[in-house]
């Protein structure tokens, strides 16, 4: 588990977070450590405010971590400045947030146009289409963000998410304000698109019956690493 | 497993960054985010070229004006025939060509003689401007294109009634006999004071030998007068300048008359003025909603970075999209200031006559730099902070870049936009004020608003729960509300500056010209008919004709040394010492006179031998205060100290003297007298009669050139309201922009607050206290720097007498409150009246 460094895609090594307020350091993320293989489906399963944002945040680069290091495809993270994380993220990475993040001036298709077209990627337009109408968006096209539901937001988002056909997909809380019947069709549709394109899939989630559909379950409390099960669903774990 | 695969690092080519800057342009405008943004560059590039192109035009008016002034585009005068050289040359050129002479002489009609002053005219002339004429003294008058044929000459009004004489009478001069064929009304290159000149006779000058007045010796005045297109005459003017021979010297307009060049001058610094308050204005409202549309854009830049752009590309691509907002808005600009300088040159077509100058490339280059200037320096350093943003952001919201202390980058835009502006305003004085005048408003409107709204919190617990609310909003973000007062100062406190000068200046031509003024010179009236001459005029129906004394003397030393013509360069100086003066007394100082130096006399100096001179004058004769000038007065030798310099008001027609004295002096010298009348056209009737009952006194009408310089000032002022009207609209984008600044807190503050139960009632009335307090502070503020400015412009600008007063401070707290009430209002209304969850739907990243 340690010498093999070709046998994993996304690792953590002794991961840390400590942000500094008013009240003192505070701890956001201690010691974490895991590996995660290429194609998998991973769940990292916490209560609210136990990190789980912070560590994808970590994971995908868009912080920076104040001890430990992350591994993405070989490159260690904190050998890239920012610039060069951007790079790796166009190349490798999609991300689901929790709160959406679409960006309210383009309608929904400009949204998920909009990776495609920064990466400079032939027929944006037909490829965003495809997509929209894959997660079922197909007569919301021209809708902007604001008229839309939050769970066809969250659809709109994972379009503009596997728009670029990354080979990691960050997913959110991606059910986190929805129904369960509506969060289901979006955990399938996750998942349909992971075995499609072979993506490796990362989600966050509160909810235990979730990760026990992934093929690996990290689960936090209050910023450490308190179990990791493989395949949670066969009810086969260890330390 | 692969490692970065190719793709990614592509390289991106300008097609890419052109494609996506559209792209992102497009999107942003269709969201609305660059209206204000758009409105704020377009303001300010059409101020810029309209000003361009109108200032360009003026500039002509003027020239026109001033050629009108010399009858000429160019004119060499001499004493001697040799400058007729200049004829063959000129022609060479292709200009048109005419010449004059002048000299004195003597007419006799019944016998008695008459010294007058005779102008002989070639058959071109006037090359500019023309002559007026009509077929009896006082009747209507026409413009001619001709001049008196061979046999004929025009003569002024005032040489008929000195010679009792009539048209189609006869007059002889030198050897040969004239026939009177018209009354010349207007010359438009006759020079120097009026009433003390000879009466004109204007002959041609094919008769001229003939007269044999002419002869070697005589004092005339020769010239020849050059007209032709303007960028060749420009440089004949300028070679001719280096090259001129002994006694030849370049007619200048100054030496005619200067009533209309003020006026232009005036209406061109208050365009020039109206221009630079737009265009600052403008920035102003370019800068603060530039940074709100960096705020609004730190999502976009957050999610670039997540999804791989670099730094690099995020810059690129939002310079790029202001660049081409720049251009498109700077030629929506530069159209729009070619429109507007159309529609003010309409309001003054009969002022800038004939030729329409072509646009200037100049005001184009302007506009277009002024815009891309202003969109760069105002709007980039918050847009260049975006690239900052990490990528965090979008998880965390506390998370954004530091913003950009854009201070010193702000004031090197205002410097670079004030040297545009100067150099299209070409008044440093005046660009300098505004400038200075509006950075030193800026720090004291933000200090004050700041203490100000330190005050208020303390306020707040003593008032009611609307107020509270209300003022809850204003000092809970300190720095946004003194941005808010700041740029709400700012644009009130210019629409007052610029409204009191406006009035300022318009009520100051008014009163230089008023409808009233006196139309009609009277002048030679002797000591034995003042009374009879004032009560004629009671009896006209003219009340209060003042009587203004004046003795004829000649100037013979300065100092104790005998002055001589030869001792002066300057044709003006040869020409004064060698004429006779008007030596006038009064008591007390004329109202539109200014001691420049030196005090006036009390009462115990009258007797006293003290010489008050006007100050052009005495510098062209190089006299100081203390110099002793000698005058023979009828014969007596009378010694006068300098005592005292004036400066004189040429542009009134009030009578004024180059030379006075203390009454107790010259009262028994022989004098004559001069007053001047307002006539209607009834009384003017009447005029006949006097100048039977008085021969010896003569009449100038004026009503003339009067009428042509208020035509002049009426069409200025339209134009200078027209202008006022956009500054203002420039204003309310200004104020506009600045409630748009904070509107989305306050939006989305007022739809939460609603949603916990607030009523639509007490968030009005809440809204209601923010922005009256907000324009109640920032309107006193804006009144009491308008105030000074305006004191500060009256001073040293635009010259006017400026009382200063209070009443714009108080003009400030109320259009202040209203203004910002009425618009603050309408732009939080949606607020109220939808539902709030359309509000907080709004609130997605
Ligand atoms: N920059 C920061 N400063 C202070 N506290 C922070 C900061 N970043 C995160 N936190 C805190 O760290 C904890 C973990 O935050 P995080 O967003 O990772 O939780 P989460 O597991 O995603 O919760 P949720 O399920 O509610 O989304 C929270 O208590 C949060 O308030
Ligand atoms: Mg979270």
């Amino acid at each position: 588990m340690d010498n093999a460094v070709s046998n994993s895609f996304v690792e953590a090594r002794h991961l840390g977070k400590h942000v500094a307020t008013r009240e003192g350091v505070l701890t956001l993320l201690d010691d974490i450590n895991f590996k995660i293989a290429a194609g998998t489906s991973v769940a990292i399963l916490g209560a609210s405010g136990s990190g789980k944002t912070t560590l994808l945040g970590l994971l995908a680069g868009l912080d920076t971590p104040s001890n430990g290091t992350v591994i993405l495809n070989n490159n260690n993270l904190n050998d890239f400045d920012e610039d060069g994380r951007a790079m790796l993220r166009a190349e490798l990475v999609g991300f689901v947030f929790q709160n959406f993040q679409l960006l309210f001036g383009l309608t929904a298709l400009e949204n998920v146009m909009l990776p495609l077209e920064l990466a400079q990627l032939p027929h944006p337009r037909k490829k965003a289409e495809e997509l929209l109408k894959r997660v079922g968006l197909g007569e919301r096209m021209q809708h902007y963000p604001n008229q839309l539901s939050g769970g066809e937001q969250q659809r709109c988002a994972i379009a503009r998410a596997f728009s670029m056909r990354p080979r990691i997909l960050f997913a959110d809380e991606p059910t986190g304000n929805l129904d369960s019947k509506t969060g289901k069709r979006i955990i399938d549709l996750l998942f349909e698109l992971n075995a499609e394109q072979g993506t490796t899939l990362i989600m966050a989630t509160h909810d235990a019956q979730i990760s026990r559909l992934c093929d690996q379950l990290i689960h936090l409390e209050a910023g450490r690493i308190v179990e990791q099960v493989n395949s949670p669903g066969k009810g086969n774990s260890y330390e | 497993m692969n490692d970065l695969t190719p793709a990614g690092r592509q390289r991106r080519g300008a097609g890419f960054y052109w494609a996506m800057s559209w792209r992102m342009l497009w999107r942003d405008w269709r969201g609305g985010e660059l209206n204000i943004l758009a409105i704020g560059l377009v303001i300010a590039v059409t101020s810029i070229t309209a000003v361009g192109f109108f200032t360009d035009r003026i500039e002509r008016g003027l020239q026109m004006q001033s050629a009108e002034l010399i009858a000429a585009d160019l004119a060499v005068t001499s004493r001697r025939a040799d400058v007729y050289d200049y004829i063959k040359e000129a022609r060479q050129n292709d200009f048109q060509v005419a010449t004059t002479q002048q000299f004195r002489s003597v007419v006799l009609g019944d016998d008695r003689p008459q010294l007058v002053e005779v102008k002989a005219v070639s058959e071109a002339y006037p090359l500019r401007g023309a002559l007026r004429i009509s077929d009896n003294a006082f009747g209507a008058d026409e413009t001619t294109g001709g001049i008196p044929s061979a046999g004929d000459v025009w003569v002024e009004a005032r040489l008929l009634q000195m010679l009792d004489a009539g048209i189609g009478d006869s007059i002889k001069l030198g050897n040969s006999t004239f026939k009177i064929r018209k009354v010349l009304r207007y010359e438009p290159d006759r020079a120097g004071d009026l009433f003390s000149l000879a009466p004109r006779i204007l002959m041609n000058i094919a008769d001229l030998d003939a007269t044999g007045l002419i002869s070697t010796g005589a004092l005339v005045n020769y010239r020849v007068l050059i007209a032709g297109e303007r960028s060749s005459i420009n440089s004949y003017h300028k070679l001719i300048e280096n090259n001129l021979r002994a006694g030849e010297e370049l007619v200048t307009f100054e030496q005619g008359r200067p009533e209309l060049n003020t006026a232009l001058r005036s209406a061109q610094q208050f365009l020039g003025l109206a221009a630079l308050i737009s265009v600052l204005l403008a920035g102003v409202a370019v800068a603060s909603v530039a940074n709100r549309f960096s705020v609004r854009h730190l999502g976009t830049s957050a999610m670039f970075r997540c999804l791989g752009a670099s730094q690099n590309t995020i810059i690129q691509l939002f310079s790029l999209e202001m660049l081409w907002l720049s251009l498109i808005a700077s030629s929506a600009g530069c159209i729009l200031g070619m429109l507007t300088q159309f529609v003010i040159t309409q309001l003054l077509d009969q002022l800038v006559l004939t030729q329409l100058p072509p646009p200037t490339f100049k005001a184009v280059l302007l506009g277009y730099a002024t815009g891309i200037l202003m969109l760069t320096g105002f709007a980039l350093p918050p847009l260049l902070s975006l690239r900052h943003v990490p990528p965090l952001h979008v998880l965390r919201k506390d998370v954004t870049s530091r913003p950009v202390s854009s201070w010193l980058l702000y004031l090197a835009v205002v410097l670079c936009m004030s040297l545009l502006l100067y150099w299209q305003i070409g008044d440093l004085r005046l660009v300098a004020t505004v400038t200075g005048g509006i950075v030193l408003t800026l720090a004291v409107l933000a200090v004050t608003a700041f203490l100000l709204i330190m005050l208020l919190n303390r306020l707040r617990g003593s008032a009611g729960v609307a107020w509270r609310f209300g003022l809850a909003n204003i000092s809970r973000r300190p720095a946004g509300s003194v941005i808010q007062i700041v740029a709400f100062g700012l644009g009130i406190m210019v629409m007052l500056l610029l409204s009191a000068v406006r009035s300022d200046l318009l009520n100051d031509w008014q009163a230089s010209l008023p409808e009233n003024a006196p139309n009609h010179f009277v002048i030679n009236v002797q000591s034995d008919q003042l009374a009879a001459i004032t009560d004629y005029f009671k009896a006209m129906g003219v009340a209060n004709t003042r009587m203004y004394p004046m003795v004829r003397a000649r100037l013979v030393e300065i100092n104790g040394k005998k002055v001589s013509a030869d001792d002066y360069e300057s044709e003006r100086a040869r020409h004064l010492v060698t004429r006779e003066f008007n030596l006038s007394w009064a008591e007390s100082i004329q109202l539109d006179n200014e001691l420049v130096a030196g005090p006036w006399w009390e009462r115990d100096d009258f007797g006293k031998p003290l010489l008050s001179l006007e100050v052009k004058l005495a510098d062209t004769l190089r006299l100081k205060l203390g110099d002793v000038a000698s005058f023979d007065v009828n014969g007596t030798r009378l010694d006068f100290t300098v005592s005292n310099l004036r400066s004189v008001d040429w542009d009134s027609f009030n009578i004024n003297f180059f030379t006075v004295v203390p009454p107790g002096v010259l009262e028994d010298k022989p004098a004559s007298w001069v007053t001047s009348v307002y006539l209607d056209s009834e009384q003017r009737q009447k005029l006949g009669d006097l100048v039977r009952a008085f021969p010896n006194v003569t009449l100038i009408d004026v009503e003339v050139i009067m009428k042509r310089v208020r035509g002049i000032i009426s069409r200025v002022s339209l134009a200078i309201e027209f202008i006022f009207l956009f500054t203002i609209l420039a204003g309310l984008a200004v104020l506009f922009a600045a409630i748009q600044s904070k509107q989305d807190e306050r939006r989305f503050e007022s739809a939460v607050l609603r949603t916990l139960g607030a009523s639509r009632k007490t968030l009005m009335l809440g809204l209601l206290a923010e922005f009256t307090t907000l324009g109640a502070l920032s309107g006193l503020l804006a009144g009491l720097s308008a105030t000074s400015l305006v004191w500060l412009l009256a001073e040293y600008v635009f010259k006017f007498n400026y009382q200063l007063d209070f009443t714009l401070a108080l003009s400030g707290i109320v259009s202040g409150t209203i203004i910002v009430v009425i618009a603050g209002t309408l732009g939080t209304r949606s607020v109220l009246t939808n539902p709030p969850i359309k509000t907080l739907r709004q609130n997605t990243v």
